[in-house]
């Protein structure tokens, strides 16, 4: 969402940003992974945004400074204090452990698996993953997102993607014990 | 290519995020590799399985007001000065603040109809056994095409050197208006562009930025008379990217 020049003027914070407000929410659910935080996250964002919008840069990606004013608010909250961050060079260890894929695993895993799974996942694959598979941003965007270079976007998804995995045949291994 | 060589783009494939050229022969050894077919698939089952778990969470009413009103405050907080210059009553103010929101409230309802209309036709025409009645990734052939089939003419742009194609074009209609539908090809996706004459109607509600319904990515302009819509399932950037050409162009 690039706001070229001459329409910058026109519109108003409020005409850009609310439409992204449901998506916000969303996205600061799922890190705070608690209701009334969620919605302190978002109030606070849309009042930083507000604050900092006179200084928002020509041409920068809206959506994703938007998006990146709400990780900032989350990482320095209580819980995202507390929420453990992940070093970016440790693609081997974590790909040569991973397990082999499993076409079957998905077909029977239902929803809740994979919805608990997602919620164990550590907050920095987490997030990485639901800015690709949730709001289909580029790997541009999502690196614009968490200030990171997109390289560094493709490991963590890499990553991230196998660590969704192993935890869903873990979930899945246990369902079949009865566990 | 061989498999081993393929596999660490088989995420970047499923992303979009390949360059046309690789997706396309990606694409040609996928018809041929049931292991790396089978690998896709579950990659893409996955991405699928996150997107349709991941939204979850729908704030509140109460949240969603609560947001609007601070926004909305703080507007009316930059302009005060004006109200106490003329000193009118504060209800006055309640009043017209109502009657603003009223109106964007309507022109908003207008640009989403506006906008589901577009995106149906979008969805509809690619899902047709022909979605372009005249096939030609030729500017100087799709264009010609349309005289006499619309009342109006308009420029397309020159794409070498970006990774759009065009695909062709047919005559679309909207709000019983002719106009053009042009279909172009990003990566994998279709991108559709929709030109109709400008009459000053609920056309012409326009957003000020591309607008995301239902994943699609929606947007609009005004040029030299002509309306323009851009619609697509590719990112924002994307969208931008193209309608800047055909702005260029137009």
């Amino acid at each position: 969402m690039e706001v070229p020049d001459e329409r910058v003027s026109a519109a108003t914070f409020e005409e850009l940003a609310l439409p992204l407000f449901e998506q916000l929410y969303n996205f600061a659910h799922w890190l705070a992974q608690d209701a009334s935080e969620a919605e302190d996250l978002v109030q606070e964002t849309y009042a930083k945004a507000l604050r900092a919008f006179s200084a928002f840069q020509l041409g920068t990606n809206f959506r994703a400074w938007m998006f990146r004013i709400l990780r900032n608010t989350f990482l320095t909250s209580r819980t995202g204090l507390k929420s453990t961050s992940v070093s970016d060079d440790e693609v081997e260890t974590i790909a040569s452990t991973a397990p082999n894929p499993e076409t079957v695993l998905l077909e029977r895993a239902d929803r809740e698996m994979v919805r608990q799974a997602l919620t164990e996942l550590q907050v920095t694959f987490r997030e990485t993953l639901l800015l690709c598979e949730v709001e289909e941003m580029s790997y541009e965007e999502i690196a614009q997102v968490l200030a990171i270079p997109v390289g560094t976007v493709m490991s963590r998804l890499y990553r991230a993607r196998k660590a969704l995995r192993a935890l869903m045949v873990e979930k899945f291994k246990g369902a079949a014990h009865g566990v | 290519m061989a498999c081993e060589s393929w596999n660490a783009k088989l995420y970047a494939y499923v992303d979009g995020e390949l360059s046309s050229s690789d997706a396309a022969s990606l694409a040609q050894h996928l018809r041929q590799c049931t292991d790396c077919a089978a690998e896709v698939l579950e990659r893409v089952q996955m991405k699928r399985a996150v997107a349709v778990v991941g939204k979850r969470y729908q704030p509140s009413a109460q949240l969603r007001e609560k947001v609007r009103r601070s926004l909305v405050k703080s507007g009316q907080r930059q302009g005060s000065w004006a109200w106490k210059i003329v000193a009118l009553p504060a209800t006055l103010v309640l009043v017209l603040s109502l009657a603003v929101s009223l109106y964007v409230d309507h022109e908003k309802t207008l640009r989403q109809r506006v906008y589901s209309e577009l995106t149906d036709l979008h969805v509809a025409t690619l899902a047709s056994a022909s979605p372009v009645d005249v096939i030609s990734t030729d500017r100087h052939t799709v264009k010609p095409w349309f005289q006499g089939k619309i009342p109006f003419s308009f420029n397309l742009p020159e794409l070498q050197g970006t990774d759009f194609t065009l695909v062709g074009g047919r005559v679309t209609y909207l709000a019983q208006s002719p106009g053009a539908h042009l279909i172009y090809r990003l990566r994998q996706h279709e991108i559709s562009v929709f030109i109709f004459q400008d009459r000053g109607d609920e056309t012409a509600a326009l957003a000020s930025a591309p607008v995301s319904t239902l994943s699609f990515t929606v947007e609009g302009w005004k040029k030299n008379g002509l309306r323009y819509f851009v619609v697509g399932d590719v990112g924002a950037q994307d969208i931008e990217s193209l309608s800047k050409l055909l702005r260029d162009a137009g």
